[in-house]
Protein backbone atom coordinates (compact mmCIF):
# COMPACT_ATOMS: atom_id res chain seq x y z
CA UNK A 1 0.00 0.00 0.00
CA UNK A 2 1.34 3.47 -0.97
CA UNK A 3 1.50 5.42 2.11
CA UNK A 4 1.12 10.02 2.38
CA UNK A 5 2.28 12.32 4.61
CA UNK A 6 -0.18 14.47 5.94
CA UNK A 7 0.19 17.00 8.70
CA UNK A 8 3.57 15.17 9.40
CA UNK A 9 1.91 11.52 9.76
CA UNK A 10 2.51 8.83 7.37
CA UNK A 11 -0.99 7.51 6.62
CA UNK A 12 -2.00 4.31 4.37
CA UNK A 13 -3.68 5.34 1.08
CA UNK A 14 -4.84 3.60 -1.76
CA UNK A 15 -3.72 3.91 -5.66
CA UNK A 16 -6.20 6.75 -6.23
CA UNK A 17 -4.85 8.33 -3.19
CA UNK A 18 -8.22 7.77 -0.24
CA UNK A 19 -7.30 6.91 3.01
CA UNK A 20 -7.86 3.05 3.42
CA UNK A 21 -7.57 3.79 7.11
CA UNK A 22 -10.23 6.51 8.01
CA UNK A 23 -9.14 6.12 11.67
CA UNK A 24 -5.88 7.60 10.34
CA UNK A 25 -7.64 11.23 9.65
CA UNK A 26 -7.40 13.91 11.70
CA UNK A 27 -9.33 16.96 10.82
CA UNK A 28 -6.02 19.00 10.81
CA UNK A 29 -4.88 16.99 7.68
CA UNK A 30 -7.81 18.08 5.49
CA UNK A 31 -6.31 21.42 3.96
CA UNK A 32 -3.34 19.74 2.63
CA UNK A 33 -5.23 17.11 1.14
CA UNK A 34 -7.59 19.97 -0.20
CA UNK A 35 -4.69 21.63 -1.84
CA UNK A 36 -4.07 18.89 -3.61
CA UNK A 37 -7.35 18.66 -4.86
CA UNK A 38 -6.72 22.51 -5.68
CA UNK A 39 -9.23 23.44 -3.39
CA UNK A 40 -9.04 26.00 -0.20
CA UNK A 41 -11.10 24.96 2.39
CA UNK A 42 -14.01 27.11 3.15
CA UNK A 43 -16.50 26.69 5.77
CA UNK A 44 -19.41 25.37 3.26
CA UNK A 45 -16.51 22.79 2.26
CA UNK A 46 -16.31 21.80 5.93
CA UNK A 47 -19.59 21.54 5.95
CA UNK A 48 -19.68 18.83 3.56
CA UNK A 49 -16.70 16.78 4.89
CA UNK A 50 -18.15 16.76 8.02
CA UNK A 51 -20.96 15.02 6.83
CA UNK A 52 -19.18 12.71 5.16
CA UNK A 53 -17.57 11.31 7.93
CA UNK A 54 -20.44 11.41 10.05
CA UNK A 55 -22.23 9.44 7.25
CA UNK A 56 -19.32 7.02 6.51
CA UNK A 57 -19.38 6.36 10.74
CA UNK A 58 -23.72 5.43 10.64
CA UNK A 59 -23.45 3.52 7.09
CA UNK A 60 -20.03 2.69 6.13
CA UNK A 61 -20.12 4.03 2.86
CA UNK A 62 -19.68 7.91 1.91
CA UNK A 63 -23.11 9.00 0.14
CA UNK A 64 -23.15 9.43 -3.40
CA UNK A 65 -23.33 12.78 -5.16
CA UNK A 66 -27.45 12.68 -5.11
CA UNK A 67 -28.27 11.72 -1.43
CA UNK A 68 -25.46 14.88 -0.60
CA UNK A 69 -27.95 17.20 -2.50
CA UNK A 70 -30.47 15.83 -0.67
CA UNK A 71 -29.08 15.34 3.09
CA UNK A 72 -26.41 17.83 3.73
CA UNK A 73 -27.99 21.13 3.00
CA UNK A 74 -26.28 21.67 0.12
CA UNK A 75 -27.13 21.78 -2.92
CA UNK A 76 -25.61 19.48 -5.75
CA UNK A 77 -24.95 22.78 -8.18
CA UNK A 78 -23.05 24.56 -5.20
CA UNK A 79 -21.28 21.05 -4.54
CA UNK A 80 -19.86 21.39 -7.49
CA UNK A 81 -18.62 24.45 -7.20
CA UNK A 82 -17.00 23.66 -4.26
CA UNK A 83 -15.65 20.85 -5.60
CA UNK A 84 -15.49 21.05 -9.74
CA UNK A 85 -14.14 17.62 -10.04
CA UNK A 86 -16.77 15.77 -8.55
CA UNK A 87 -18.56 16.17 -5.26
CA UNK A 88 -18.94 12.82 -3.86
CA UNK A 89 -15.41 11.51 -4.42
CA UNK A 90 -12.97 14.64 -3.83
CA UNK A 91 -15.16 15.41 -0.75
CA UNK A 92 -14.36 11.56 0.58
CA UNK A 93 -10.73 11.99 -0.23
CA UNK A 94 -10.50 15.06 1.89
CA UNK A 95 -12.67 13.39 4.27
CA UNK A 96 -10.56 10.41 4.57
CA UNK A 97 -13.22 8.14 3.58
CA UNK A 98 -13.13 5.15 1.55
CA UNK A 99 -14.31 6.29 -2.37
CA UNK A 100 -17.81 5.58 -2.11
CA UNK A 101 -18.84 2.65 -3.32
CA UNK A 102 -20.56 2.97 -6.94
CA UNK A 103 -24.35 1.46 -7.41
CA UNK A 104 -24.70 -1.38 -9.47
CA UNK B 1 -54.75 -17.26 11.76
CA UNK B 2 -51.89 -15.17 10.15
CA UNK B 3 -51.67 -12.46 7.59
CA UNK B 4 -48.92 -11.77 4.98
CA UNK B 5 -49.23 -8.77 3.21
CA UNK B 6 -47.19 -8.00 0.06
CA UNK B 7 -47.21 -4.96 -1.23
CA UNK B 8 -46.55 -5.03 -5.24
CA UNK B 9 -47.59 -7.37 -7.56
CA UNK B 10 -44.62 -6.79 -9.98
CA UNK B 11 -42.08 -9.60 -10.56
CA UNK B 12 -41.01 -9.87 -7.14
CA UNK B 13 -44.46 -9.23 -5.31
CA UNK B 14 -46.18 -12.13 -7.82
CA UNK B 15 -43.35 -14.68 -7.06
CA UNK B 16 -42.58 -14.17 -3.32
CA UNK B 17 -46.42 -14.90 -3.04
CA UNK B 18 -46.71 -17.63 -5.03
CA UNK B 19 -43.42 -19.23 -3.62
CA UNK B 20 -44.91 -18.46 -0.11
CA UNK B 21 -48.62 -20.11 -1.10
CA UNK B 22 -46.52 -23.23 -1.37
CA UNK B 23 -44.69 -22.93 1.65
CA UNK B 24 -47.15 -21.73 4.49
CA UNK B 25 -50.52 -23.92 5.22
CA UNK B 26 -53.39 -22.01 3.98
CA UNK B 27 -54.92 -22.34 7.17
CA UNK B 28 -51.87 -21.19 9.16
CA UNK B 29 -51.58 -17.63 6.95
CA UNK B 30 -53.72 -15.62 4.64
CA UNK B 31 -51.77 -14.28 1.57
CA UNK B 32 -53.03 -10.48 0.13
CA UNK B 33 -51.06 -8.65 -2.38
CA UNK B 34 -51.96 -4.76 -3.10
CA UNK B 35 -51.23 -3.21 -5.92
CA UNK B 36 -53.08 -0.18 -7.43
CA UNK B 37 -53.51 -1.63 -10.96
CA UNK B 38 -53.82 -4.56 -12.32
CA UNK B 39 -51.77 -3.89 -15.40
CA UNK B 40 -48.35 -6.95 -14.82
CA UNK B 41 -45.69 -5.13 -17.49
CA UNK B 42 -43.22 -7.58 -18.87
CA UNK B 43 -40.34 -5.10 -18.19
CA UNK B 44 -37.37 -6.81 -20.01
CA UNK B 45 -39.55 -6.39 -22.96
CA UNK B 46 -39.08 -2.16 -23.42
CA UNK B 47 -36.16 -2.61 -24.69
CA UNK B 48 -37.32 -4.22 -27.68
CA UNK B 49 -40.43 -1.94 -28.88
CA UNK B 50 -38.60 1.25 -29.84
CA UNK B 51 -36.90 -1.16 -32.56
CA UNK B 52 -40.32 -3.05 -33.62
CA UNK B 53 -39.02 -6.42 -32.02
CA UNK B 54 -41.71 -6.50 -29.49
CA UNK B 55 -45.40 -5.72 -29.66
CA UNK B 56 -46.28 -3.00 -27.12
CA UNK B 57 -49.67 -4.93 -26.85
CA UNK B 58 -48.53 -8.25 -25.97
CA UNK B 59 -46.04 -7.19 -22.85
CA UNK B 60 -48.76 -6.32 -19.95
CA UNK B 61 -51.02 -9.17 -18.54
CA UNK B 62 -53.18 -8.68 -15.59
CA UNK B 63 -51.59 -8.93 -12.14
CA UNK B 64 -54.55 -10.74 -10.81
CA UNK B 65 -54.00 -13.71 -13.04
CA UNK B 66 -50.60 -14.69 -12.08
CA UNK B 67 -50.93 -15.83 -8.66
CA UNK B 68 -51.95 -19.06 -7.39
CA UNK B 69 -55.26 -20.30 -6.18
CA UNK B 70 -55.26 -19.43 -2.07
CA UNK B 71 -53.22 -15.78 -3.22
CA UNK B 72 -55.65 -12.89 -2.53
CA UNK B 73 -55.70 -9.61 -4.47
CA UNK B 74 -56.48 -6.73 -3.42
CA UNK B 75 -56.67 -3.56 -5.97
CA UNK B 76 -56.01 -0.25 -4.32
CA UNK B 77 -53.25 2.50 -3.59
CA UNK B 78 -50.99 2.47 -0.34
CA UNK B 79 -51.02 5.78 1.68
CA UNK B 80 -48.60 4.91 3.88
CA UNK B 81 -47.12 2.25 6.07
CA UNK B 82 -47.50 2.43 9.77
CA UNK B 83 -44.89 0.41 11.17
CA UNK B 84 -45.17 0.95 14.87
CA UNK B 85 -48.98 -0.82 14.41
CA UNK B 86 -47.90 -3.06 11.78
CA UNK B 87 -50.69 -1.95 9.20
CA UNK B 88 -50.82 -1.28 5.72
CA UNK B 89 -53.17 2.43 5.62
CA UNK B 90 -54.98 2.64 2.05
CA UNK B 91 -55.32 5.75 -0.07
CA UNK B 92 -59.41 4.89 0.35
CA UNK B 93 -58.88 5.13 3.59
CA UNK B 94 -59.06 1.48 5.10
CA UNK B 95 -56.41 -0.31 7.16
CA UNK B 96 -55.20 -3.77 7.13
CA UNK B 97 -52.76 -5.24 9.52
CA UNK B 98 -50.27 -7.80 8.83
CA UNK B 99 -47.66 -9.92 11.01
CA UNK B 100 -45.24 -10.05 8.14
CA UNK B 101 -44.84 -7.62 5.44
CA UNK B 102 -43.36 -8.04 1.92
CA UNK B 103 -42.14 -4.76 0.40
CA UNK B 104 -42.12 -5.32 -3.71
CA UNK B 105 -43.01 -1.90 -5.04
CA UNK B 106 -39.98 -1.79 -6.84
CA UNK B 107 -38.27 1.75 -8.25
CA UNK B 108 -40.07 4.48 -9.29
CA UNK B 109 -38.92 7.06 -12.76
CA UNK B 110 -38.46 10.74 -11.27
CA UNK B 111 -37.67 12.37 -14.83
CA UNK B 112 -39.35 15.67 -13.12
CA UNK B 113 -36.01 15.59 -10.47
CA UNK B 114 -33.55 16.47 -13.43
CA UNK B 115 -34.02 20.08 -14.37
CA UNK B 116 -35.44 20.52 -18.43
CA UNK B 117 -36.09 16.79 -18.93
CA UNK B 118 -39.78 16.97 -18.67
CA UNK B 119 -39.85 20.14 -20.37
CA UNK B 120 -39.68 21.62 -23.76
CA UNK B 121 -38.74 18.56 -26.34
CA UNK B 122 -40.04 15.93 -23.85
CA UNK B 123 -41.49 13.28 -25.82
CA UNK B 124 -40.65 15.48 -28.98
CA UNK B 125 -37.23 14.58 -29.23
CA UNK B 126 -36.23 13.56 -25.22
CA UNK B 127 -37.57 9.84 -24.75
CA UNK B 128 -36.99 7.42 -22.58
CA UNK B 129 -37.61 3.46 -23.51
CA UNK B 130 -38.45 2.46 -19.29
CA UNK B 131 -41.68 3.08 -19.56
CA UNK B 132 -44.67 1.07 -21.50
CA UNK B 133 -45.53 4.93 -23.22
CA UNK B 134 -42.47 5.97 -23.76
CA UNK B 135 -41.18 3.02 -25.45
CA UNK B 136 -44.22 3.69 -27.75
CA UNK B 137 -43.67 7.15 -28.47
CA UNK B 138 -39.99 6.38 -28.91
CA UNK B 139 -40.88 3.78 -31.74
CA UNK B 140 -42.15 6.35 -33.55
CA UNK B 141 -39.73 9.12 -33.41
CA UNK B 142 -37.04 6.63 -34.14
CA UNK B 143 -38.82 5.28 -37.45
CA UNK B 144 -38.88 9.34 -38.44
CA UNK B 145 -35.19 9.58 -37.90
CA UNK B 146 -33.00 9.68 -40.85
CA UNK B 147 -29.47 11.16 -39.35
CA UNK B 148 -28.17 13.05 -36.54
CA UNK B 149 -26.86 12.60 -33.00
CA UNK B 150 -28.71 10.19 -30.99
CA UNK B 151 -27.50 10.43 -27.41
CA UNK B 152 -28.55 7.81 -25.02
CA UNK B 153 -28.09 9.41 -21.49
CA UNK B 154 -27.84 7.73 -18.09
CA UNK B 155 -28.75 10.48 -15.50
CA UNK B 156 -27.35 8.77 -12.21
CA UNK B 157 -27.43 5.68 -10.55
CA UNK B 158 -29.03 2.95 -9.68
CA UNK B 159 -31.16 2.16 -12.60
CA UNK B 160 -33.46 -0.87 -13.10
CA UNK B 161 -31.38 -3.22 -15.28
CA UNK B 162 -27.78 -1.05 -15.62
CA UNK B 163 -27.24 -3.14 -18.67
CA UNK B 164 -30.14 -1.93 -20.80
CA UNK B 165 -28.69 1.44 -21.90
CA UNK B 166 -26.02 -0.31 -23.77
CA UNK B 167 -28.08 -2.99 -25.29
CA UNK B 168 -30.27 0.50 -26.60
CA UNK B 169 -26.86 1.24 -28.03
CA UNK B 170 -25.84 -1.96 -29.77
CA UNK B 171 -29.68 -1.79 -31.10
CA UNK B 172 -29.78 0.99 -32.96
CA UNK B 173 -26.91 0.76 -33.90
CA UNK B 174 -28.43 -2.42 -35.57
CA UNK B 175 -31.49 -1.01 -36.38
CA UNK B 176 -29.39 2.00 -38.23
CA UNK B 177 -27.29 -0.23 -40.02
CA UNK B 178 -30.82 -2.77 -41.23
CA UNK B 179 -32.58 1.16 -42.14
CA UNK B 180 -28.75 2.26 -44.28
CA UNK B 181 -28.30 4.98 -42.35
CA UNK B 182 -25.80 4.36 -39.96
CA UNK B 183 -23.28 6.19 -41.89
CA UNK B 184 -25.51 9.54 -41.43
CA UNK B 185 -25.95 8.59 -37.24
CA UNK B 186 -24.02 9.08 -34.61
CA UNK B 187 -24.52 6.86 -31.71
CA UNK B 188 -23.31 8.52 -28.05
CA UNK B 189 -23.98 6.80 -24.67
CA UNK B 190 -23.44 9.14 -21.85
CA UNK B 191 -23.14 7.58 -18.30
CA UNK B 192 -22.08 9.10 -14.76
CA UNK B 193 -19.74 5.83 -13.88
CA UNK B 194 -16.44 5.71 -14.83
CA UNK B 195 -16.69 2.95 -17.63
CA UNK B 196 -19.03 1.16 -19.45
CA UNK B 197 -20.33 -0.67 -16.55
CA UNK B 198 -19.25 -0.71 -12.67
CA UNK B 199 -17.20 -4.39 -12.93
CA UNK B 200 -13.81 -4.40 -14.21
CA UNK B 201 -13.90 -7.05 -16.35
CA UNK B 202 -17.63 -6.99 -17.60
CA UNK B 203 -16.87 -3.07 -18.23
CA UNK B 204 -13.60 -3.69 -20.76
CA UNK B 205 -15.45 -6.01 -22.81
CA UNK B 206 -18.23 -3.66 -23.10
CA UNK B 207 -16.23 -0.82 -24.10
CA UNK B 208 -14.35 -2.89 -26.46
CA UNK B 209 -18.15 -3.53 -28.01
CA UNK B 210 -19.02 -0.26 -28.23
CA UNK B 211 -16.04 0.63 -29.46
CA UNK B 212 -16.00 -1.87 -32.41
CA UNK B 213 -19.64 -0.73 -33.32
CA UNK B 214 -18.37 2.82 -33.49
CA UNK B 215 -20.57 3.98 -30.61
CA UNK B 216 -18.88 6.55 -28.79
CA UNK B 217 -19.00 6.88 -24.86
CA UNK B 218 -18.69 9.79 -22.61
CA UNK B 219 -18.08 8.63 -19.50
CA UNK B 220 -18.20 10.18 -15.52
CA UNK B 221 -21.18 12.68 -16.80
CA UNK B 222 -23.53 13.64 -14.22
CA UNK B 223 -26.23 15.36 -16.25
CA UNK B 224 -27.89 17.87 -14.62
CA UNK B 225 -30.06 19.86 -17.00
CA UNK B 226 -31.42 18.44 -20.27
CA UNK B 227 -32.12 21.70 -22.76
CA UNK B 228 -34.63 20.22 -24.96
CA UNK B 229 -35.06 23.31 -26.99
CA UNK B 230 -31.34 23.60 -27.57
CA UNK B 231 -30.40 19.45 -28.08
CA UNK B 232 -27.76 19.49 -25.53
CA UNK B 233 -27.45 17.89 -21.77
CA UNK B 234 -25.27 19.71 -19.40
CA UNK B 235 -23.46 18.22 -16.82
CA UNK B 236 -22.97 19.48 -13.23
CA UNK B 237 -19.36 20.19 -14.37
CA UNK B 238 -20.44 22.79 -17.40
CA UNK B 239 -19.67 19.67 -20.05
CA UNK B 240 -22.20 19.58 -23.63
CA UNK B 241 -23.32 16.63 -25.26
CA UNK B 242 -25.67 17.99 -28.49
CA UNK B 243 -28.16 15.83 -29.47
CA UNK B 244 -30.94 15.57 -32.19
CA UNK B 245 -32.50 12.85 -30.54
CA UNK B 246 -32.27 11.97 -26.36
CA UNK B 247 -32.82 8.87 -25.07
CA UNK B 248 -32.64 9.70 -21.17
CA UNK B 249 -32.73 6.71 -18.59
CA UNK B 250 -34.57 9.29 -15.37
CA UNK B 251 -33.40 9.14 -11.98
CA UNK B 252 -34.99 6.10 -9.81
CA UNK B 253 -36.55 6.15 -6.35
CA UNK B 254 -38.60 4.09 -4.40
CA UNK B 255 -42.24 4.23 -4.20
CA UNK B 256 -43.83 7.98 -2.86
CA UNK B 257 -45.39 5.75 -0.10
CA UNK B 258 -41.81 4.69 1.19
CA UNK B 259 -41.18 8.24 2.16
CA UNK B 260 -44.90 8.78 3.63
CA UNK B 261 -43.66 5.90 5.86
CA UNK B 262 -41.86 7.27 8.80
CA UNK B 263 -39.06 4.80 9.58
CA UNK B 264 -39.30 2.90 6.10
CA UNK B 265 -37.18 4.07 3.18
CA UNK B 266 -33.48 5.93 3.16
CA UNK B 267 -33.14 9.10 1.32
CA UNK B 268 -34.00 7.94 -1.77
CA UNK B 269 -36.93 6.05 -0.70
CA UNK B 270 -35.34 2.27 -1.07
CA UNK B 271 -35.30 0.22 1.78
CA UNK B 272 -32.51 -0.30 4.33
CA UNK B 273 -31.83 -4.22 3.81
CA UNK B 274 -30.13 -7.06 5.65
CA UNK B 275 -28.28 -8.19 2.09
CA UNK B 276 -27.87 -12.27 3.29
CA UNK B 277 -31.29 -12.15 5.01
CA UNK B 278 -33.71 -9.83 3.21
CA UNK B 279 -35.38 -8.89 6.07
CA UNK B 280 -35.36 -4.89 7.28
CA UNK B 281 -32.80 -3.85 8.87
CA UNK B 282 -35.14 -1.88 11.26
CA UNK B 283 -38.16 -3.79 11.52
CA UNK B 284 -38.48 -7.52 11.83
CA UNK B 285 -41.23 -7.95 10.47
CA UNK B 286 -40.74 -6.62 7.30
CA UNK B 287 -38.84 -7.93 4.35
CA UNK B 288 -37.76 -6.30 0.95
CA UNK B 289 -37.77 -8.35 -2.51
CA UNK B 290 -36.25 -7.03 -5.67
CA UNK B 291 -35.75 -3.05 -6.98
CA UNK B 292 -36.91 -1.65 -3.50
CA UNK B 293 -34.20 -2.86 -1.49
CA UNK B 294 -31.11 -0.79 -0.94
CA UNK B 295 -28.89 -4.01 -1.69
CA UNK B 296 -25.59 -3.76 -3.59
CA UNK B 297 -27.24 -5.85 -6.41
CA UNK B 298 -28.30 -4.84 -9.36
CA UNK B 299 -32.24 -3.47 -9.75
CA UNK B 300 -33.02 -6.75 -12.12
CA UNK B 301 -35.77 -9.51 -12.17
CA UNK B 302 -33.18 -12.12 -11.96
CA UNK B 303 -31.83 -11.12 -8.83
CA UNK B 304 -35.85 -10.92 -7.40
CA UNK B 305 -36.18 -14.28 -8.53
CA UNK B 306 -32.79 -15.63 -6.72
CA UNK B 307 -34.02 -13.67 -3.81
CA UNK B 308 -37.37 -15.24 -3.79
CA UNK B 309 -35.57 -19.07 -3.38
CA UNK B 310 -34.16 -17.52 0.13
CA UNK B 311 -36.64 -15.12 1.23
CA UNK B 312 -39.57 -17.77 1.44
CA UNK B 313 -38.24 -19.44 3.18
CA UNK B 314 -36.58 -16.65 5.87
CA UNK B 315 -40.39 -15.52 6.05
CA UNK B 316 -41.59 -19.10 6.53
CA UNK B 317 -38.89 -19.68 9.55
CA UNK B 318 -39.63 -16.04 10.69
CA UNK B 319 -43.08 -17.30 11.19
CA UNK B 320 -42.71 -20.48 13.09
CA UNK B 321 -39.73 -18.41 15.23
CA UNK B 322 -36.93 -19.95 13.68
CA UNK B 323 -33.49 -17.90 12.83
CA UNK B 324 -33.06 -16.83 9.51
CA UNK B 325 -31.25 -17.84 6.89
CA UNK B 326 -28.44 -15.60 5.50
CA UNK B 327 -27.82 -17.14 2.18
CA UNK B 328 -28.64 -14.61 -0.67
CA UNK B 329 -25.30 -14.38 -2.18
CA UNK B 330 -26.14 -11.51 -4.46
CA UNK B 331 -26.24 -13.60 -7.60
CA UNK B 332 -27.46 -11.65 -10.49
CA UNK B 333 -27.52 -13.32 -14.24
CA UNK B 334 -28.43 -10.85 -17.30
CA UNK B 335 -28.47 -11.25 -21.04
CA UNK B 336 -27.19 -8.24 -22.73
CA UNK B 337 -28.71 -8.13 -26.48
CA UNK B 338 -25.67 -6.75 -28.84
CA UNK B 339 -27.72 -6.56 -32.45
CA UNK B 340 -27.52 -8.95 -34.88
CA UNK B 341 -29.01 -11.65 -33.59
CA UNK B 342 -26.63 -12.00 -30.70
CA UNK B 343 -26.36 -11.69 -26.84
CA UNK B 344 -23.81 -11.76 -24.13
CA UNK B 345 -24.63 -13.59 -20.99
CA UNK B 346 -23.12 -12.14 -17.66
CA UNK B 347 -23.58 -14.29 -14.56
CA UNK B 348 -22.18 -12.59 -10.78
CA UNK B 349 -22.69 -11.83 -7.23
CA UNK B 350 -22.17 -9.96 -4.10
CA UNK B 351 -18.18 -10.90 -4.22
CA UNK B 352 -17.49 -12.33 -7.60
CA UNK B 353 -17.36 -9.81 -10.88
CA UNK B 354 -18.74 -11.10 -14.48
CA UNK B 355 -16.15 -13.19 -15.82
CA UNK B 356 -15.42 -15.17 -18.97
CA UNK B 357 -15.63 -18.83 -19.44
CA UNK B 358 -19.42 -20.87 -19.62
CA UNK B 359 -23.05 -21.33 -17.56
CA UNK B 360 -24.48 -22.83 -15.61
CA UNK B 361 -21.42 -24.99 -16.28
CA UNK B 362 -18.51 -25.96 -18.29
CA UNK B 363 -21.14 -27.08 -21.07
CA UNK B 364 -23.54 -23.97 -20.87
CA UNK B 365 -24.20 -20.89 -22.67
CA UNK B 366 -20.84 -18.42 -23.55
CA UNK B 367 -20.24 -15.82 -20.94
CA UNK B 368 -19.48 -12.10 -21.42
CA UNK B 369 -19.00 -13.33 -25.28
CA UNK B 370 -21.54 -12.43 -28.28
CA UNK B 371 -23.43 -15.40 -29.28
CA UNK B 372 -26.43 -16.07 -31.31
CA UNK B 373 -27.19 -18.92 -28.28
CA UNK B 374 -27.12 -16.27 -25.61
CA UNK B 375 -29.83 -14.21 -27.97
CA UNK B 376 -32.52 -17.18 -28.17
CA UNK B 377 -31.57 -18.01 -24.02
CA UNK B 378 -32.44 -13.95 -23.97
CA UNK B 379 -35.97 -14.57 -26.18
CA UNK B 380 -36.66 -17.71 -24.66
CA UNK B 381 -36.84 -15.73 -21.05
CA UNK B 382 -40.26 -14.23 -21.90
CA UNK B 383 -41.77 -17.69 -21.77
CA UNK B 384 -39.91 -18.53 -18.23
CA UNK B 385 -40.34 -15.18 -17.11
CA UNK B 386 -44.33 -15.84 -17.10
CA UNK B 387 -44.12 -19.84 -16.76
CA UNK B 388 -41.35 -20.51 -14.31
CA UNK B 389 -40.27 -17.31 -12.53
CA UNK B 390 -43.82 -15.58 -11.64
CA UNK B 391 -45.16 -18.93 -10.22
CA UNK B 392 -42.31 -19.32 -8.35
CA UNK B 393 -40.48 -22.55 -9.37
CA UNK B 394 -36.93 -22.70 -10.06
CA UNK B 395 -35.00 -23.30 -13.38
CA UNK B 396 -33.47 -26.35 -14.01
CA UNK B 397 -29.96 -26.11 -13.28
CA UNK B 398 -30.04 -22.28 -12.34
CA UNK B 399 -29.79 -21.97 -8.08
CA UNK B 400 -30.12 -19.02 -5.94
CA UNK B 401 -26.37 -19.82 -5.05
CA UNK B 402 -24.02 -18.86 -7.74
CA UNK B 403 -22.60 -21.41 -9.94
CA UNK B 404 -18.89 -21.11 -10.26
CA UNK B 405 -17.73 -24.42 -12.04
CA UNK B 406 -17.95 -23.32 -15.65
CA UNK B 407 -16.08 -19.93 -14.98
CA UNK B 408 -12.46 -19.05 -15.83
CA UNK B 409 -10.32 -18.09 -12.85
CA UNK B 410 -10.40 -14.22 -11.62
CA UNK B 411 -7.45 -12.31 -13.15
CA UNK B 412 -7.84 -9.28 -11.13
CA UNK B 413 -9.52 -8.97 -7.56
CA UNK B 414 -12.80 -7.16 -7.11
CA UNK B 415 -11.82 -4.36 -5.22
CA UNK B 416 -12.38 -4.50 -1.59
CA UNK B 417 -12.69 -7.95 -1.42
CA UNK B 418 -10.15 -10.48 -1.30
CA UNK B 419 -9.39 -12.34 -4.57
CA UNK B 420 -11.33 -15.73 -5.02
CA UNK B 421 -10.07 -18.68 -5.90
CA UNK B 422 -12.77 -20.93 -8.04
Amino acid sequence: MPTSTYAGTDVTVNDEGFFTDPAQWREDMAPQIASQEGIELTDRHWQVIKFMRHEYEIKGTGPTVRVLGKTSGVSIKELYQLFPKGPAKTAAKIAGIPKPRGCI
Amino acid sequence: MQRIVVLGGGTGGTLIANRLRRLVDQKSAEIVVIDADDEHVYQPGLLFVPFGLADPGRLTRPRHRQFRPGVAFRRAAVDLVDLERSEVCLADGTSLGYDVLVVATGARLIPEETEGLTGPGWMDKVFTFYSLDGAVALKSALSRFNGGRLVVGVVDMPVKCPVAPLEFCFLADWYFRRRKIRDRAELTLVTPLDGAFTKPVASRELVGLLDDKGIRLVTEFNTGEVDGAAGRLVSYDGREVGFDLAVMVPLHGGQAYVDRSPGLGDELGFIPTDQRTLQCKAWPNVFVIGDAADLPASKAGSVAHFEGEILARNISRYLAGEPLDAAYDGHTNCFIESGFHKALLIDFNYDLEPLTGRFPGRLGLPLLRESRLNHLGKLAFSWLYWHVLLPGREIPAVRSPMPTAGKRALLTPHPGSPPTQI
